[in-house]
């Protein structure tokens, strides 16, 4: 007991000497002389044994950055410039954002755009627009052969990224019917195109007040190839609607793709009514309505040059599979 | 006395109606099968058949489910020519699910009580979700002659 008391001695003596000297001088002076200290306080020990921040400095960095080792390892950036064709935001328009800023999270996007293209290794998701006439292929596990083949006239497509879908419709049995199937949908098997053709309206959701013929087509159709590097047809087709009632009042939609209407003064009174002009002169609506182009380029570039890589990834799988039969 | 009934006049917001008040409702029809909804009797039965001819079509007055709206699949009461029957709703014309078909009519095919079609043949394609489920459906599905 005498001898620890004697041993705590120095030590107080030590802190009572600095309670009246606020610069500690003494501690200084022993690190100099390279004392070592063997009486140190439970503290002291405890801040010696707590862990270090687990950064380095930056000039230690900097230090080991320059050293003659590292000289031609520089990774060198080589930005290749690629950007896709303009009309790219029509062949594959779902990877384009909504356009609406209140929809938007671009972190959302990304990802999304990544799933997609990663779903689009897999399936063959050929290019396509409202007016085509084309097949899908669905699993279905209660089909016969576990799976259910739909042709139709494509109707409608929308929706941005991996919501986006397609209208098909068709005439079987003297019933229309119609089918959305979702593009990314993974119990689709399989998309084929089987006319590629355009129509002169964005929907053809009028085909339903039109008679039967105008949408029927042939669940045995075969595919009628275009000669490559030719442009994308408009089918300039006018159909033909069945006298009213009708799913909507097509005359107020200012449809192309519809025989003329013999208009009742009704009709052209809601016409007028409905009408908005101040539309195509509302710059900010404009502007809101659609993409900004720098964006569209950045987002279309990126699309396809990571498309690129998985076509030639694609070819070159296919001659291995070739060669090995 | 008159006076006040004068100031009570002046003082009344006058309600000014453009044209007669509007008798229907304005909003877009979501094509459910509700009470009294119109269907088209897809099979061969006679009763529909007759029913097809005069004109007069089916009417739901019951929907066997706790929505009290038709899906596709769920079992309705309909009145064909003032005889009540049971009748499975085998075509839509409201919005589907992906991959499942919409049709541009209403159809049922009627069954007696015990579940059995009165028909033995269905004219129309039949949706193929149907399959999955289980039950009655069972035998109007077989009597199909094609599946979207």
């Amino acid at each position: 007991m005498s001898l620890r008391l004697l041993v705590c001695i120095p030590s107080r003596f030590g802190c009572l000497s600095c309670q009246h000297d606020s610069t500690c001088s003494c501690d200084a002076a022993k690190k100099t002389h390279h004392v070592i200290n063997y009486q140190r306080t439970q503290t002291e020990i405890l801040q010696a044994l707590r862990p270090k921040s687990n950064f380095l400095l930056s000039n230690v960095v900097d230090k080991h950055r320059l050293s003659p080792l590292q000289q031609g390892t520089e990774a060198v950036a080589v930005e290749t410039e690629t950007t896709a064709p303009r009309d790219y935001r029509f062949v594959m328009p779902e990877f384009l954002p909504n356009a609406d800023y209140r929809y938007r999270d671009r972190v959302l996007e990304k990802l999304e755009r990544q799933d997609m293209l990663r779903r689009r290794a897999v399936i063959d998701i050929p290019e396509f627009y409202v007016g085509s006439i084309m097949a899908v292929c669905v699993s279905d596990p209660h089909a016969p052969g576990k799976r259910n083949r739909f042709v139709g006239i494509c109707i409608d497509r929308s929706g941005q990224g991996l919501r986006a879908h397609f209208v098909l419709r068709n005439v079987v049995d003297g019933l229309g019917v119609e089918v959305m199937y979702k593009m990314y949908n993974p119990t689709v098997l399989s998309v084929e195109v089987l006319k590629l053709e355009k129509r002169l309206d964005d929907q053809l959701y009028y085909l339903r007040n039109c008679p039967l013929e105008y949408s029927t087509f042939d669940f045995n159709m075969d595919p009628v190839i275009l000669p490559r590097g030719s442009q994308v047809p408009v089918n300039p087709i006018k159909v033909k609607l069945n006298p009213k009632p009708w799913e909507y009042r097509w005359e107020r939609f200012n449809l192309k793709g519809i025989e003329p209407i013999s208009l009742t003064p009704k009709m052209i009174k809601g016409i007028e009514k409905s009408a908005e002009p101040w539309r195509q002169n509302d710059l900010m609506m404009m502007y809101r309505s659609q993409v900004h182009e720098e964006e569209e380029t950045e987002i279309m570039a990126e699309v396809y040059k990571e498309k690129h890589r998985i076509d030639s990834q694609k070819k070159t799988s296919r001659a291995a599979q070739r060669k090995n039969k | 006395m008159a006076l006040t009934i004068k100031s009570v006049n002046m003082m009344m917001p006058v309600v000014q109606r453009f044209g007669p008040a509007c008798c229907f409702s304005t909003s877009q029809t979501l094509q459910e099968i509700r009470l009294l909804a119109r269907m088209r009797i897809v099979d061969n039965s006679a009763i529909g058949k007759a029913a097809a001819e005069i004109g007069k079509p089916p009417r739901v007055i019951h929907v066997y489910n706790d929505k009290r709206v038709g899906f596709l699949g769920d079992k309705v009461l309909v009145t064909v020519k003032g005889e009540m029957k049971r009748a499975y709703i085998v075509g839509l014309r409201q919005k589907q699910k992906p991959n499942v078909p919409r049709m541009d009519t209403n159809n049922i095919v009627l069954v007696d009580d015990n579940g059995n079609p009165l028909g033995n043949r269905i004219t129309v394609p039949i949706p193929s979700a149907l399959r999955r489920k289980g039950g009655d459906i069972t035998k109007i599905l077989s009597l199909a002659t094609k599946f979207v």
